[in-house]
């Protein structure tokens, strides 16, 4: 008699020091592909995790087909016919496709603990064929690109008979083109009787995909609309809350001499990552350069290359015309080289110390911070104070711990630290990954804001509306490749998609 | 996609050159060590590097160190470090002997099973409380282990009574045909039952860990806890199981040494072989076959410094010999950088929310 | 004109912050003694004359006093040594191996240096004493940086050649044609004993307040500057930053630009140094040459005195003097209640447990977790055999 799939009720979840899901509502039809569009941090994953049982909600009930549900576990999701394929992909890294999927639900040699590897494989197989998901069932998940391993993320639900599909940002690692083959596949699964819940923050595919929206921030609903009668403005209001400018005023470029010059770089991989194949750019003063590419296509080993934190195997990396190659990164950064590196959390800050001496973090034994090898603390505040004036970090005082802070002030305090000192190069590896728009608005007016002094920029981003939105010129990496440059005028984001995907497309440019 | 079936074809064709160097070493080693005790040979130092004696003893040797790396693939397959391998083993020891010494009236066997499971016990308990420690407390699992081994250290001192006397040990058996084979019957099948419980452990074991449901579950919360809890496996009860069990098997290391070896307790007799495990479970890449391996590498360095210690090597001081086996265990943990793998999640407190 | 319900409410607040980071320790030690209790009972033990005779062995009179300063002296140094290289992440359980690494340096100056005035001949030795800690402290350090070998097992490892090097030293000779040692004292060796000769008075510690104290030496002197001098190149040096953040973060201070092999080396070796001098007091303070009973054994309960100090310089002082208190007064309280010493061993693994795992004492006391608490100084030493 109803067609309500899912149903939460007045969800409620509090974490220390936030309410993360402040009494929500929401309902899934069946058959139905509804966007959950919000920011960072408004609430999104934290209901996606209670309705498929990995967090417990304080208030509130679940109801699955019309019938009260309590989901204590995953267990008890999978059991219900939920299926999550979350935003890092819960892979086993050195596992088969086949024993990732089979994990949890083997299937066993008659009633013998082993595996039957061979029914499991014929299975993969068979759910590969019918929903047109193409793995090899005997691949390791390391060695398949991401997009293959969102597939297999995709038939663990399936294998397990999901028939309510959550599926948390899940375009944020595809090329334009993998995003289309995921929409055709998310299209044919709802017209097969599957509920899909997308989570996204990109406007654009909400309102390609979706049958209907809703709008979450700051842990409550906020909207509810329909793709017909939206448009992007409309809801980047919605999930916002106020006007939101898309477009980063930007003039156009004035390139000068050369800053940043890599020849012919090449290095091995290491484990899990990508060998770099003779790249070479150029990156001029008052441009910026950015470097497309799917994450894991060599973005990493090119940024710990350039700021000297690999070693190279040959090729030469020179600044301002010295020749760099055998530089620390301390050299580098004392010639004026700045860092904003893709993982804040890992190399940016360190959490438990102050806000001050996270701003000193590479310029700490430098005087006035340090006389003689003795810290000068009332040096290190001081500066601290003038940084947290000039750029709009929001924190009780600046003695208080880094990872206190949210993430978007602890993203602009690490552009703080390596804007607020004179620089000739900003290599900046995806800024803006996991803040608000409010802060992504900030950073992105600083990135051009240096651009126009005269600094020479690297971008590199795997947000595609990024590098469109920034760059005066777009390298795209393919597998360690720089397999083109286009000016940013002239390229489209069909074009780059293919490029990203390692099609080399005729250039006639 | 074509980079990536080289990649994988690469990585397979590497297993397959290691697997056939690996026989070919056996067979050389085999070959020097048939003609070595059917000639003179045997007679000069090449006696004390390949004789019967030295690898017999080398097995001997080997055997704690295969339960105690054993122990140590069960917890870090899982995800907990166990540095506490020394104090499960010396808990075991020290559980076997208090029985052993206590049911001297019993008839041997029995005495000597009572005394096995006491050990067991003694392990798994450790070994629990190390898991007890590391999850529900969220201790450092590097710190729970060494609190484990003052704890066994401790313990097994204060407990410990100097007259207690122990009679008996597991004494050897042959096995039938088998023990019979020049050479190999001699070193492989003639041996005392914990001696070919520690082979066919490490064979199960072997089995186990890559071909069942246990196996593969074990190995994806040792990897990546949370994408086996998504798929609705129960991390913390396995990592709780395996641990348990970890420190029984570990614990069968200190029963060799008093049932098997020894026959007697000694405060802190273990001397390391629990360190030493580890090493060798890490130099085995955390595969059973690998530990076991690595396991009769360690007890050959032993063996060796044994039998140089009888032939009455005077030039060199004995303390000197007597580092063999540790300054063998640094040279061969400084040398596997890069070529080993540990679990990924290992050390780390999963928590769901 | 303050409130002065006001001014009685922050001042029991400041009490109270003033206390706090002692309230853990304190249960926790409560919690251990209480464990002990139920060992000694269950088998057969009468745990009040046991802790009575503890405490009287411990602090009853000048003479237990004395004895307590004695044990507390080398702990401070090794509870400095774990506490250290814990700030920058690692793991020393090698501060035994240090130690008798210093201290046979040290000897060997005290013994072989001939005719030179006490004023160079002490300060050699106690420099002997920590060279040997510091270069034994870090092979493991470049062991780590350059072959990524872990040095939990490394620094046990050199543990047992550290303590074989240093009986060969001092070998009297004998079986089977041995030679003795290069450090062997031929007198002693004639009867069969191994041990050096003795300390030339020229590098001995004198005593503190021979009227008042017995045999405590200034070697407690030296143990008690190193505490500020520790806490200060931790808080106040550009040094003390990058050990921490080497300690904290890794890939942080990488990324800073710090060196963070040579900080893992250096951090190491001081470590391995204070070890080293540990040993180094003890011996020219106190034993005045060294014979193979020296095991180091000082430096495994390093690791308890710096966790239950947390990893604080202040708190390893404290902590030290507590466990000098528990194994200087072990042998009265044997004496007195026949309860064998070794009790304190299982008192010490329970205090270490207890400590360790501070979630422990707040399920035990049913108390709150606090968020600054959740940082714990262990909590972020490695969590894997790192490669």
């Amino acid at each position: 008699m109803t067609d309500i799939v899912l149903e939460a009720r007045h969800i409620t979840k509090a974490f220390p020091g936030v309410v993360a899901n402040d009494d929500v509502s929401l309902s899934l039809h069946r058959g139905e592909i509804l966007a959950l569009l919000g920011e960072n941090g408004a609430g999104k994953s934290t209901l996606m995790n209670v309705v498929y049982g990995l967090y417990r909600a304080d208030q509130g009930e679940i109801l699955i087909e019309g019938e009260p549900v309590q989901l204590s576990s995953p267990r008890d999701a999978i059991r219900l016919g939920i299926g999550m394929v979350h935003q890092h992909f819960q892979l086993v890294q050195p596992m088969t496709v086949t024993e990732n999927i089979l994990l949890g639900s083997e299937i066993t040699l008659g009633r013998t603990p082993f595996l039957d590897f061979e029914a499991g494989r014929q299975r993969v197989r068979e759910l590969s064929v019918r929903y047109g998901l193409s793995v090899n069932p005997d691949d390791v998940i390391e060695h398949i690109p991401v997009g293959v391993q969102q597939r297999v993320e995709i038939l663990k639900a399936l294998y397990r008979q999901a028939r309510i599909l959550i599926l948390d940002e899940p375009t944020a690692v595809l090329t334009p083109q993998e995003i289309q083959d995921l929409f055709r596949v998310m299209r044919e699964l709802a017209r097969g009787g599957h509920s899909i819940i997308f989570i996204t923050h990109k406007l654009r595919e909400v309102l390609e995909v979706a049958h209907r929206i809703v709008a979450m921030r700051q842990g409550r609903v906020v909207g509810e609309s329909l793709p017909e009668s939206s448009t992007q403005a409309t809801l980047a209001e919605m999930m916002v809350g106020r006007k939101v400018i898309l477009q980063v005023p930007k003039g156009p470029a004035h390139a000068d001499q050369v800053v940043l010059e890599v020849r012919d770089l090449s290095m091995s991989a290491t484990r899990g990552g990508v060998a770099l194949k003779d790249v070479s750019l150029e990156v001029h003063a008052g441009e910026i350069l950015g470097v497309a590419g799917v994450q894991g296509n060599g973005q990493t080993e090119l940024v710990e290359a350039i700021t000297g934190l690999r070693h190279v195997q040959s090729g030469a990396i020179s600044m301002n015309g010295s020749n760099v190659t055998a530089w620390s990164p301390r050299q580098r950064s004392s010639m004026g080289m700045a860092y904003i590196p893709e993982d804040r959390h890992r190399f940016g800050m360190v959490g438990s110390y102050s806000v001050a001496e996270n701003l000193v973090l590479n310029t700490y034994h430098l005087e006035p911070y340090s006389r003689r090898g003795v810290r000068d603390d009332a040096a290190i505040r001081d500066h601290a104070e003038q940084l947290v004036q000039a750029f709009d970090i929001r924190t009780p005082t600046v003695d208080t711990a880094a990872g206190s802070l949210s993430g978007g002030n602890q993203q602009k305090l690490v552009v703080a630290r390596e804007l607020g000192r004179e620089v000739s190069l900003l290599v900046a590896s995806q800024p803006t990954r996991g803040v608000d728009v409010g802060s992504i608005e900030f950073i992105h007016r600083q990135i051009v804001a240096q651009r126009d002094r005269g600094i020479a920029v690297l971008l590199v981003s795997a947000e595609l509306d990024e590098i469109l939105t920034l760059s005066d010129r777009i390298a795209v990496l393919y597998e360690g490749e720089i397999i083109a440059t286009v000016e940013a005028s002239q390229a489209t984001r069909e074009q780059l998609g293919l490029l990203m995907a390692g099609v080399r497309a005729p250039l006639n440019a | 996609m074509a980079p990536v079936e080289t990649t994988a074809r690469r990585a397979s064709a590497g297993v397959l050159r290691r697997r056939w160097i690996t026989a070919g070493l056996t067979l050389l080693l085999l070959a020097i060590v048939i003609l070595v005790d059917r000639t003179s040979l045997g007679d000069g130092p090449l006696g004390i590097l390949f004789g019967i004696g030295v690898l017999r003893f080398t097995l001997r040797a080997a055997v704690p160190l295969i339960f105690g790396a054993l122990s140590g693939i069960l917890c870090e397959r899982s995800g907990i470090i166990n540095i506490g391998i020394e104090g499960m083993m010396l808990a075991g020891a020290f559980g076997a002997f208090a029985v052993k010494s206590h049911t001297g009236q019993l008839p041997l066997p029995l005495s000597l099973a009572l005394s096995t499971l006491s050990a067991c016990a003694m392990g798994s308990a450790m070994g629990y409380l190390h898991a007890l420690l590391s999850i529900r407390f969220r201790m450092n699992q590097i710190i729970s282990g060494t609190a484990i081994i003052v704890l066994a250290t401790g313990l097994s001192t204060y407990l410990f009574d100097p007259d207690w006397l122990s009679r008996g040990k597991f004494s050897d058996i042959a096995i039938p045909v088998l023990a019979r084979i020049p050479v190999i019957g001699e070193v492989l099948f003639t041996n005392g039952l914990l001696t070919y419980l520690a082979l066919a452990m490490a064979i199960a074991l072997h089995f186990l860990l890559f071909r069942s449901r246990w196996g593969l579950r074990t190995r994806a919360i040792g990897e990546h806890p949370r994408a086996a809890d998504t798929m609705g496996v129960n991390v913390n009860r396995w990592r709780y199981i395996n641990t348990t069990i970890g420190g029984a098997v570990a614990a069968l290391g200190g029963a060799f040494l008093v049932l098997e070896a020894v026959g007697q307790f000694k405060e802190s007799m273990t001397a390391g072989r629990g360190f030493i495990s580890l090493a060798a479970m890490i130099f085995g890449n955390w595969s059973p076959l690998g530990a076991l391996g690595a396991s009769t590498l360690f007890g050959y360095t032993q063996a060796l410094q044994n039998q140089l210690l009888l032939s009455g090597i005077t030039r060199v001081p004995r303390f000197f010999i007597s580092m063999l086996p540790y300054v063998t265990t640094i040279v061969v943990l400084a040398s596997v950088v890069g070529r080993t793998r540990a679990p990924a999640a290992e050390g780390e407190v999963y928590e769901t929310e | 004109m303050a409130d002065p319900l006001d001014q009685r409410t922050r001042f029991s607040r400041w009490l109270v912050r003033l206390a706090h980071p002692l309230v853990s320790p304190a249960l926790a030690l409560v919690t251990a003694f209480a464990v002990g209790a139920v060992t000694m009972l269950l088998s057969g033990d009468n745990p009040l004359t046991a802790y009575w005779g503890l405490l009287q062995g411990a602090f009853g009179g000048l003479d237990a006093l004395s004895r307590t300063l004695r044990t507390a002296t080398p702990y401070i140094l090794t509870g400095l040594s774990v506490a250290f290289a814990f700030k920058a992440g690692l793991f020393n359980i090698g501060a035994s191996g240090q130690f008798l690494m210093g201290t046979a340096a040290s000897v060997a100056v005290g013994v072989l240096v001939k005719g030179v005035p006490a004023f160079i001949h002490l300060p050699l030795a106690l420099l002997a004493g920590f060279a040997g800690g510091a270069l034994w402290g870090a092979i493991p350090g470049v062991l780590k940086v350059w072959r990524g070998a872990h040095e939990v097992i490394t620094t046990i490892m050199l543990n047992y050649i550290a303590s074989l090097f240093t009986s060969w030293l001092v070998y009297a000779g004998g079986t089977q044609g041995q030679q003795p040692g290069p450090l062997s004292d031929p007198a002693a060796a004639a009867q069969g004993i191994s041990q050096t000769g003795t300390i030339l008075p020229t590098a001995k510690l004198p005593e503190l307040l021979p009227d008042v104290l017995t045999r405590v030496h200034w070697g407690l002197v030296i143990a008690l500057v190193a505490v500020p001098v520790i806490w200060w190149i931790l808080k106040r040096s550009t040094f003390g930053f990058e050990v921490r953040t080497v300690g904290e973060n890794m890939s942080a201070a990488r990324y800073a630009g710090m060196r963070v092999n040579w900080t893992i080396v250096l951090s190491m070796a001081i470590a391995g140094g204070l070890a080293g001098l540990a040993g180094t007091v003890e011996c020219l303070g106190l034993h005045g040459r060294f014979a193979p009973e020296f095991t180091g054994s000082a430096g495994f309960e390093g690791i308890t005195v710096a966790l239950l100090g947390r990893t604080e310089p202040v708190g390893v002082l404290l902590s030290a003097v507590f466990m000098g208190g528990l194994y200087g007064g072990a042998a009265k309280m044997q004496f007195e209640s026949g309860v064998r010493s070794e009790i304190i061993q299982v008192v010490q693994a329970l205090v270490l447990v207890m400590v360790a795992a501070p979630e422990l004492v707040r399920v035990v006391y049913r108390m709150r977790a606090r968020r600054s608490e959740e940082d714990t100084a262990e909590s972020k030493l490695a969590t894997g055999w790192g490669g």
